[in-house]
């Protein structure tokens, strides 16, 4: 009798739940039998290169660094996407090309509010 | 180490192709010949730890080679270089931070006890005031060869501690402290100047 095919999921399932879960048995057996455990305050710190960590970690960024996102998208995501436009440029459908064409509109206005805010002069 | 088993009967076993261990065994090898070092360097001395840890004099041979930058993943601590009395603190919290077992190798005349900088203010006489050594290299700096044996001490060491019974691995012993008080900066010196508990200095007799 050929096995059922859906057998080979429950042995990859067995294998996918013993291999974490037996060493993480085996520590437990070991620390039940052998080590005990010690924690302590410093060990259950976080750790910060040996010194007292200060303040939160879910720190959240200021909304001004909404330019810095406009200029990642123009200047870095814009040409990932406009060589494959430029490759395929000839071969495109009437479609294809408007809604490109919007994306780069898009970006322009990006461009235009960043550089009216000043953020593409340099500063000495 | 007890042998637990009669050396004649094991090599008889081993001719047949048979190899008996015991769990003892079986754990120091395992964690001697796998030491991950904490990294991280004081001073000059951190240099020839580097030294020795790349190609030429290779720790990797002896299993060391995973110098990890985490406490939380290390075994060995090696104190390479001056410990000034601002850094001291952090050193004794990076230990602490380490998880059992753990070991210290103390290197060079500066870590041990100030070496050429114990006149100084500012230099602590010796990482054993705060932390429990196992293996000191004297030398300024030790050469790699040197820390090499140092490490070959260790993994002696690692290899003649006891699973059950007495005396016991430190690291299995309840009431053996994981973590030591870390000093804090005084007026004029670190306070405690050392830690009671564990810093026993000769004493001189005339
Ligand atoms: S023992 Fe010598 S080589 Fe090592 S840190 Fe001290 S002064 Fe430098």
């Amino acid at each position: 009798m050929a096995p059922d095919p859906y057998f080979f999921l429950i042995i990859f399932c067995g294998v996918a739940l013993t291999f974490p879960v037996m060493p993480l048995a085996l520590a437990w057996l070991w620390r039940r039998f052998f080590q005990p455990p010690k924690p302590g305050p410093a060990k259950n710190a976080t750790y910060e290169c040996g010194v007292e960590s200060l303040g939160e970690a879910q720190i959240q960024f200021h909304a001004q660094f909404y330019l810095y996102a406009i200029i990642f998208l123009i200047f870095d995501v814009e040409s990932i996407f406009l060589v494959p436009f430029a490759v395929a440029f000839t071969g495109l459908p009437f479609g294809a090309f408007v809604a490109i064409l919007i994306f780069l509109l898009l970006l322009l206005e990006g461009l235009v509010w960043a550089w009216g805010k000043g953020c593409l002069n340099w500063t000495k | 180490m007890a042998p637990q088993i009669d050396e004649g009967l094991r090599s008889e076993l081993q001719k047949q192709g048979i190899w008996v261990t015991s769990m003892q065994e079986l754990y120091n090898w395992g964690r001697k010949n796998s030491i991950w070092p904490l990294q991280f360097g004081l001073a000059c001395c951190a240099i020839e730890m580097i030294a020795t840890a790349a190609s030429r004099y290779d720790l990797a041979r002896f299993g060391g080679e995973v110098f990890r930058p985490s406490p939380r993943q290390a075994d060995l601590m090696i104190v390479a270089g001056t410990v000034t009395k601002k850094m001291a603190p952090q050193i004794v919290r990076l230990y602490n931070q380490m998880p059992d077992p753990k070991y210290v190798i103390s290197m060079g005349a500066c870590a041990i006890s100030g070496g050429p900088f114990k006149q100084g203010y500012n230099v602590l006489k010796g990482i054993d005031r705060y932390i429990p050594v196992d293996v000191y290299i004297s030398g300024c700096p030790p050469r790699p060869e040197a820390l090499l044996h140092a490490f070959m001490e260790l993994q002696r060491k690692i290899d003649g501690q006891r699973l059950t019974g007495t005396p016991k691995a430190d690291h299995l012993e309840a009431t053996h402290p994981s973590e030591f008080p870390v000093p804090e900066f005084g007026a004029h010196d670190l306070q405690p100047p050392a830690n009671p508990a564990l810093f026993h200095p000769p004493e001189i007799h005339r």
